[in-house]
Order: structure tokens, then C-alpha cells, then sequence
């Protein structure tokens, strides 16, 4: 879903940022199971880290809102693995599985941890020339698409300027909904904070997003 | 929350998807080594060494992959620096995006609603809740990271540092100094 609670760039009412002194690494030792259950899934082959994404932008706004970060993520586990057919409801109810089990592409053993530790690589070989590059003028296109996208809403409409051209990566929009991995540019691109916010922004502001090329259009 | 997930656990584990032996190897990988220390000795570096600030600002990537760490560093790693003129800060309103390699796990504070939401619209604000004030000419740029791309900031080296080596600079560096909230301890505070 696109225009949901956790698209939450410019939103205001959410007070202070609060950072916590010797914050642990986990406050709860299920955070780390948690954690560390989304990689060896994900290593798995069993859904996209976009799929994942996707799973947790569907949880309705007073339930984002109101949980901690990793029982968003497990949550979302749970809605994949039910989607995916991985495994049923009353598994994981009863906590225990009663049903055969998927084939999975591979499966993550103590031994090839150490390759997981390393993020994922994106880039992909283009399938078409770039059709901007550093300097152009580009206005991210008004979409409003009902499937996830990363395209932030407070971008939507506005124009910019390409500051960095990345390569090719993975498409987030078609990789989330099962739809392949259809390699798109990338671009960052920055805005000027009275772009965004209106002239009485402070004008010092400069604001970057990473876009997809199917986000831009020219102004 | 506990039971919840000790029971997805046991059915994952039943139906042979993982090894509960590898996320055992995981969390304790994330307990005990893999946190700011990485990016703080990537920014010291880069403090004495300009010909490796250099690569690292053309290619985050390879500039971290030629120091050989142990946990390595993935694709798209963008480095960015600070000077008088110009602070970075990074955040990911989307979700949480943020250089795991390099920094650890991102705290709590980064995945907020009230950091999500500010640090693009009045990242000024952010930085007095961090009790930071920078001057008003300071350009403020503000790095959001809507794609696997991953930001860190090469926050300035600290004044009266001069003598000092890569280990003693290394203790200087905060992991906020390198999200663009925070910046890097005094020589007189080490």
C-alpha cells in the first residue's frame, strides 16, 4: 500500500525525538530471534526484503503506530508466511507445525552465517540507457499507486534536480508484488526545502530522495 | 510477544525453513561485534589518510571493502561529508534504512515516528532535540533513503586532534556523528 502511516515523511504531532542513553542492541530477547529469523527467511528465497516491506506497510495505522519495531517485523513475517503458503494459521497458533513444509531455495545453516552478514546486492545490468543524468531537472510524478512503492509522498508532484546516478538496481514497486525483479535507474535527487515546504521554509534546507526512474518525469 | 514468537520460531524450525543454530550466530554477531566501531575506524581513516578519503568519497564500497573487515560491507554504500558549509544527516522515512555494516543496529530513535516524520520538513528542530544548534548558514542536507542505496556521514575531524593516530581517533568518532545528529567527541572529552 502507498499512502499509508508509514510513508511518514513531513507529518507533524509525533513530538520529540527521544534518544535513549546505552540503548542494548535488543530490549527483548525475542527482538533478536526476531531479527535474525527475517534474515534466515529471507536467505531462504522465501519472499523479497520488499515483500517484507510490504507486508508491514499493510498493517492498519493505530496498530503501526502503537507496537515496537520488531513486532512489526514479525508481524509481517507472519502475514508472508501465510501468503506464501509456508505455513497455516493454526501452525502458528499451536506453535508447532503440522503440515508438510515448501520447498525453499536454500536454507541458512550455522556454517554460511558469515555470508549473510553482508547486505544483499541490488545493482543489476541496465536493460536501457539512463534517461536523465546528473544536473537534469526532473519532478517526481503524482502516483498514487494501491501496491508498495518507495516513492515518498512528500516528493509527489515536486521538482528536483539529479544529483547522483547510481546504476541499475532491483525495482521495489514489481519486486514487491511478486512481479520480478524488472531492474530500473536509479537516481538521487534533491529538492530545495521551500520546493517542498513552501517559501517560508528555511532556506538552507536541502532534501534528497533515491528514485526510480518510472517516479520521474520531466517538468 | 515472547510466546508469539518462540512459537513461529518452533514451526519455522519444524518445517526445516531454518537452524535455529544460525540465528543463535546472528544475534550474538549483532551483541557483540558488529556496530559503530566499523565506521568510526572507516572515518578515522579518512581523517589521516587523504588519498583513502578520497576513494571513500568516490566509492564507499570499495574504499571499505580494501580494509579487509571482517563483516563486509555491501553494495551502495554512500559517504558524505560535512564541512563548515555543508551538515548531512540521514534518515529513512520509509522504514529504517541505515548502514548495518557500519554503524551496528540503527537505535530505536532512527525507526521513530517523531525522527521519520521531522528530519526532512524541520531537520533543525531534530538537531536541537539532539542539543545541537548549527549556524543559520549552514546548509542542511538531509539524505533519505528511499532505495538500497546507504548513507554515512564523514563527520568534520574534531580541532586539537592533530597529533593524534587512527586508534585515539577512532575512540572520538559517535555512531551519531556519522547519522549526521550528533558530532564527533572533543580531543579533551576521549
Amino acid at each position: 500500500m502507498t499512502d499509508s502511516i508509514h510513508d511518514m515523511g513531513g507529518m507533524d504531532g509525533f513530538g520529540k525525538v527521544e534518544p535513549e542513553p546505552n540503548e542494548p542492541a535488543f530490549h527483548q530477547p525475542w527482538e533478536g530471534r526476531v531479527m535474525a529469523m527475517q534474515r534466515a527467511i529471507g536467505y531462504a528465497g522465501a519472499w523479497t526484503i520488499d515483500m517484507g516491506r510490504a507486508a508491514q506497510e499493510l498493517l492498519p495505522p493505530q496498530v503501526y503506530l502503537s507496537i515496537s519495531y520488531y513486532k512489526r517485523w514479525a508481524l509481517g513475517m507472519e502475514h508472508n508466511l501465510l501468503k506464501q503458503g509456508l505455513a497455516d494459521a493454526g501452525e502458528l497458533a499451536a506453535g508447532h507445525a503440522k503440515s508438510p513444509a515448501k520447498p525453499l531455495r536454500r536454507k541458512l545453516t550455522a556454517d554460511k552465517v558469515a555470508a549473510v552478514m553482508t547486505r544483499g546486492a541490488y545493482g543489476r545490468p541496465p536493460p536501457a540507457p539512463a534517461r536523465f543524468k546528473i544536473g537534469d531537472r526532473v519532478r517526481a510524478k503524482n502516483i498514487h499507486p494501491q501496491t508498495h512503492t518507495r516513492l515518498p509522498r512528500y516528493v509527489r508532484g515536486h521538482v528536483g534536480t539529479v544529483e547522483l546516478v547510481h546504476g541499475c538496481h532491483v525495482f521495489p514497486d514489481t519486486s514487491a508484488i511478486g512481479q520480478g525483479e524488472n531492474p530500473q535507474w536509479l537516481y538521487t535527487v534533491v529538492f530545495d526545502g521551500r520546493e517542498l515546504w513552501g517559501a517560508d521554509a528555511d532556506p538552507t534546507i536541502k532534501v534528497s530522495i533515491d528514485a526510480f526512474e518510472p517516479y520521474l518525469e520531466t517538468p | 510477544m515472547q510466546l508469539r514468537v518462540r512459537a513461529l520460531e518452533t514451526v519455522l524450525t519444524e518445517k526445516g525453513y531454518i537452524d535455529p543454530a544460525a540465528l543463535d550466530l546472528i544475534v550474538e554477531a549483532y551483541q557483540t561485534r558488529i556496530g559503530p566501531q566499523s565506521g568510526a575506524r572507516v572515518v578515522a581513516k579518512a581523517w589521516t589518510d587523504p588519498e583513502f578519503k578520497g576513494r571513500l568519497l568516490a566509492d564507499g564500497t570499495a574504499a571499505v571493502r580494501s580494509l579487509g573487515y571482517e563483516n563486509r560491507v555491501g553494495d551502495h554504500l554512500v559517504v558524505v561529508e560535512n564541512t563548515e558549509q555543508v551538515h548531512n544527516m540521514v534518515v529513512c522515512t520509509l522504514c529504517s534504512c541505515y548502514p548495518w555494516e557500519m554503524l551496528g543496529l540503527p537505535p530505536v530513535w532512527y525507526k521513530s515516528a517523531p525522527y521519520r516524520s521531522r528530519a526532512v520538513k524541520d531537520p533543525r528542530g531534530v538537531l536541537s532535540d539532539f542539543g545541537i544548534t548549527l549556524p543559520q548558514a549552514t546548509e542542511i542536507r538531509v539524505w533519505d533513503s528511499t532505495a538500497e542505496t546507504r548513507y554515512l556521514v564523514l563527520p568534520m575531524r574534531p580541532s586539537g586532534t592533530a597529533g593524534l593516530g587512527v586508534d585515539e581517533l577512532t575512540a572520538l568518532v559517535t555512531r551519531d556523528s556519522m547519522i549526521g545528529t550528533g558530532f564527533p567527541k572533543s580531543a579533551e572529552r576521549a
